[in-house]
């Protein structure tokens, strides 16, 4: 199954004896001491799951479909060299939260599940210990990044292991923005608000979603909110702390932008609709992953021409990103628990993972910072700034801890709908009271 | 007198009192043969029974169970007796879901019953291609509901929409319509696709019974000098309100317990302006993980589903009553 498994992987793949491939995974890995298959090489033994065991994984659909085709294929070749069968199952990602909470209250699915932000704290009851896993992959890899580690660490343990977050950063059409008489892209929100206002005159608004989607409306409010000084809770995790000064100033600059620059349909868009929007030729600036980028450099060469991209503006308390993670974890109910981390071993292994990584054209950023410097990132300097955002990246339920009432706010689309309601019509104070009362109402349960 | 071994006690006339004491007497004053017949009925009907308590049944119980506990994913819950119903007393989306709720049925019920009246209609009178047209009409019934909602959601799309340039063509419209970005138009939009997919189910069953009516009653009312208005309101309306009201019920407990249009339309968006009970207690209970809370959202349709379904059964009874009081 898949064929196309990117530039890089051709070296390393193909007819490797098995022998050889155990070796080389041992000597890549490390000790004995680490378990898995380098363990098992260096024990001398032979894998001991019976035959007919089923592994199953479920996660999302990307949007870099070689990066799919790739890691089926790293599936596939696990399951061969361990003598298991390896299900890698794919949904669309809105669908994986529904999924997981049906496995749990079930007790039964699939062993791992690749959850997207915080929710290895909203379903922690249910997912396996793998501190060991995650602490061993950290090390070796130099560390985890703050972000990657907030949302698979939960209490005193991991319950999950990281695998990447979605690098999100302004993309914008370099053509329009010099016809405009702009030579570079803003770099403050005001900026950004002039800029959209004469593209948008010129028939070229921005495009942002603030309906009822995971990643983009989320990915525009909460660093929106942050930029300017504002955020959900302090430091103890209790105190809500929304209805600040900030928060107000972000709010009514979002609102006066609705009409100046932004593209009036996004009330009703979801993740996908400023991607098709963008490559239409419809919008010239929005706030999104790579995936605008690599489809237009697949399908719609002259769009990715004049394609760019840029960090998120910046406030006067900074420049923030809103950066969705990636985590396995394995379930509690798996009866297969250690080949699950097992396998989770391997495709996190610099030997599995960097081929990914470099098929996925860096659409995802790696939660360790030893890809940091991948000569990936800078080969194409367009994708460059996507790197960098993982520096600046907050945590949901900033400034307090991490945790399962931040999930409940994301759920509820607390902040998204503050803005969209502010857009609507309700006045910006209005619209953050009834935020702040029902951030009041999930933290003080 | 009948022979022996058997009972002509079918033949009498059923005695008022409870359905319950009429029945168990029956029972009692049964022969072999009867009881026989009986247990055998039982038998064909242990299939439904099974399937109903399994798939209807125990998931209602434990969902009221559910309801009264602090459950979370992973986590089984303690009994907090109505807390979560307290909760969502106070949650402004819960609120805002429960109005959106009853517009949504009332809207939808009331154009799926006036469409598909005059649909009904249409096709009652209809000269030629009658099979054609019929089994036209039935497709937005028949197609998979996800299907033409996608369908439904691109047409609806704020940039790509089909029906924003057929109405700028047309010269009806100088910008495009953000069918599901404002508070109201996009509860409305949402309300549109709910009678475009329900209005077949009230159109053919309707139509069946118009094909009940004789057309004698027309024949005698024209002679009388009724025009077509006065024929419908005063022979077809009320020969066909028991249909009326059978199906209205359908309809009234289907839309009001809607999920997936607005799910895939709008997620509930924006603003929480097209979240219905369905899609908030999916939000609750699944999207955070709150089990005890999420049934509680969904089991706050119950109360009002019940009222409707009492009050239109009591209707139709009422109405059958009427009917035999006339026959005596």
């Amino acid at each position: 199954m898949g064929t196309d498994r990117g530039n890089a992987t051709k070296r390393d793949w193909g007819t490797i004896p098995r022998r050889t491939f155990l070796k080389g995974a041992a000597a890549v890995a490390g000790a004995a001491s680490l378990g898995g298959i380098p363990g098992i090489v260096a024990a001398g033994q032979a894998p001991a799951y019976p035959k007919g065991t089923k592994l199953h994984l479920l996660t999302r659909i990307n949007f870099i479909p070689a990066g799919d085709t790739l890691f089926i294929a790293q599936a596939e070749e696990f399951g061969r060299q361990m003598g298991v069968e390896v299900q890698v199952e794919r949904i669309g990602e809105n669908d994986v939260t529904t999924r997981s909470t049906a496995a749990i209250v079930a007790k039964s699915g699939p062993d791992i599940i690749m959850f997207q932000n915080n929710f290895p704290h909203l379903l922690a009851n249910g997912l396996a210990d793998v501190s060991d896993l995650a602490e061993a992959l950290g090390k070796e890899q130099g560390g985890y990044w703050d972000l990657s580690r907030a949302n698979a660490y939960v209490g005193k343990k991991w319950l999950a292991v990281p695998y990447g977050c979605l690098s999100n950063t302004m993309n914008y059409r370099e053509d329009w923005l010099k016809e405009a008489g702009f030579s570079k892209f803003p770099d403050t929100y005001e900026e950004l608000r002039e800029v959209g206002k004469k593209l948008k005159s010129m028939g070229h608004p921005v495009g942002q979603c603030f309906g009822h989607s995971v990643n983009d409306p989320n990915s525009w409010c909460y660093p929106f909110v942050w930029a300017y000084g504002g955020y959900e809770v302090e430091k103890d995790g209790k105190t809500v702390a929304l209805d600040k000064k900030g928060t107000l100033e972000a709010l009514k600059l979002n609102t006066a932008m609705w009409k100046d620059m932004f593209d009036e349909g996004g009330l009703s868009w979801d993740d996908a609709s400023n991607n098709r929007a963008f490559l239409a030729g419809s919008i010239s600036i929005t706030n999104n992953g790579a995936s605008i980028y690599f489809v237009g450099k697949d399908k719609f060469p002259d769009i990715a021409k004049v394609t760019n991209h840029a960090p998120n503006p910046r406030g006067p308390a900074g420049r923030y990103y809103h950066l969705a993670t990636h985590s396995s974890a394995v379930m509690k109910y798996s009866k297969n628990q250690k080949l699950a981390k097992e396998f989770i071993r391997w495709y996190m292994d610099k030997k599995q993972y960097e081929p990914w990584f470099v098929a996925m054209s860096s659409y995802m950023i790696p939660p360790t910072k030893v890809w940091f410097d991948h000569p990936a990132w800078t080969k194409d300097p367009k994708l460059t700034p996507f790197r960098d955002s993982i520096k600046d990246a907050r945590h949901l339920g900033y400034a307090g801890p991490p945790g399962a009432k931040a999930s409940e706010a994301l759920a509820k689309y607390i902040m998204v709908d503050m803005f969209a309601k502010a857009i609507q019509g309700t006045p910006p104070e209005e619209s953050l009271k009834w935020a702040t009362a029902e951030l009041k109402k999930i933290y003080s349960a | 007198m009948a022979a022996s071994g058997t009972r002509v006690s079918s033949l009498r006339p059923s005695r008022p009192g409870s359905p319950l004491a009429s029945g168990l007497r029956r029972l009692r004053q049964a022969t072999a043969t009867e009881r026989r017949e009986w247990r055998f009925a039982l038998v064909l009907l242990m299939p439904a029974i099974v399937m109903i308590g399994t798939f209807v049944a125990y998931p209602f119980v434990r969902g009221i169970w559910l309801s009264l506990t602090d459950t979370v994913v992973g986590r089984e819950g303690e009994f907090v007796g109505f807390q979560n119903f307290a909760k969502l007393w106070d949650d402004s989306i819960f609120r805002r879901a429960a109005q959106n709720t009853v517009l949504y049925t009332a809207a939808a019920t009331l154009l799926k019953l006036t469409v598909g009246m005059v649909v009904a209609l249409m096709l009652n009178n209809l000269l030629g291609f009658k099979r054609i047209l019929r089994a036209s009409m039935l497709l937005p019934w028949i197609v998979p509901t996800v299907l033409s909602t996608l369908a439904w959601k691109w047409m609806l799309d704020p940039t790509f929409s089909i029906l924003n340039w057929v109405l700028f063509q047309l010269g009806l419209i100088r910008f495009r319509v953000d069918w599901l970005g404002g508070p109201v138009m996009a509860l409305w939009s949402v309300i549109l696709v709910n009678v475009w997919r329900g209005t077949p189910f009230f159109a053919i069953t309707l139509l069946a019974g118009l094909q009940t009516i004789s057309p004698e009653v027309y024949e005698a009312a024209s002679i009388d000098g009724a025009n077509a208005w006065q024929r419908f309101w005063t022979v077809t309306w009320p020969l066909l309100m028991p249909v009326t009201m059978v199906v209205m019920l359908f309809s009234v407990i289907q839309t009001f317990a809607d999920f997936q249009l607005v799910y895939i339309l709008t997620g509930g968006g924006p603003a929480n302006s097209t979240h219905l009970f369905a899609t908030y207690a999916y939000q609750v209970g699944v999207a955070t993980g709150k089990l005890g809370e999420g049934a509680a959202a969904s089991l706050a349709m119950f109360p009002v589903l019940f009222m409707v379904v009492l009050f239109q059964l009591w209707y139709i009874r009422r109405g059958e009553g009427g009917v035999k009081k006339r026959g005596a």
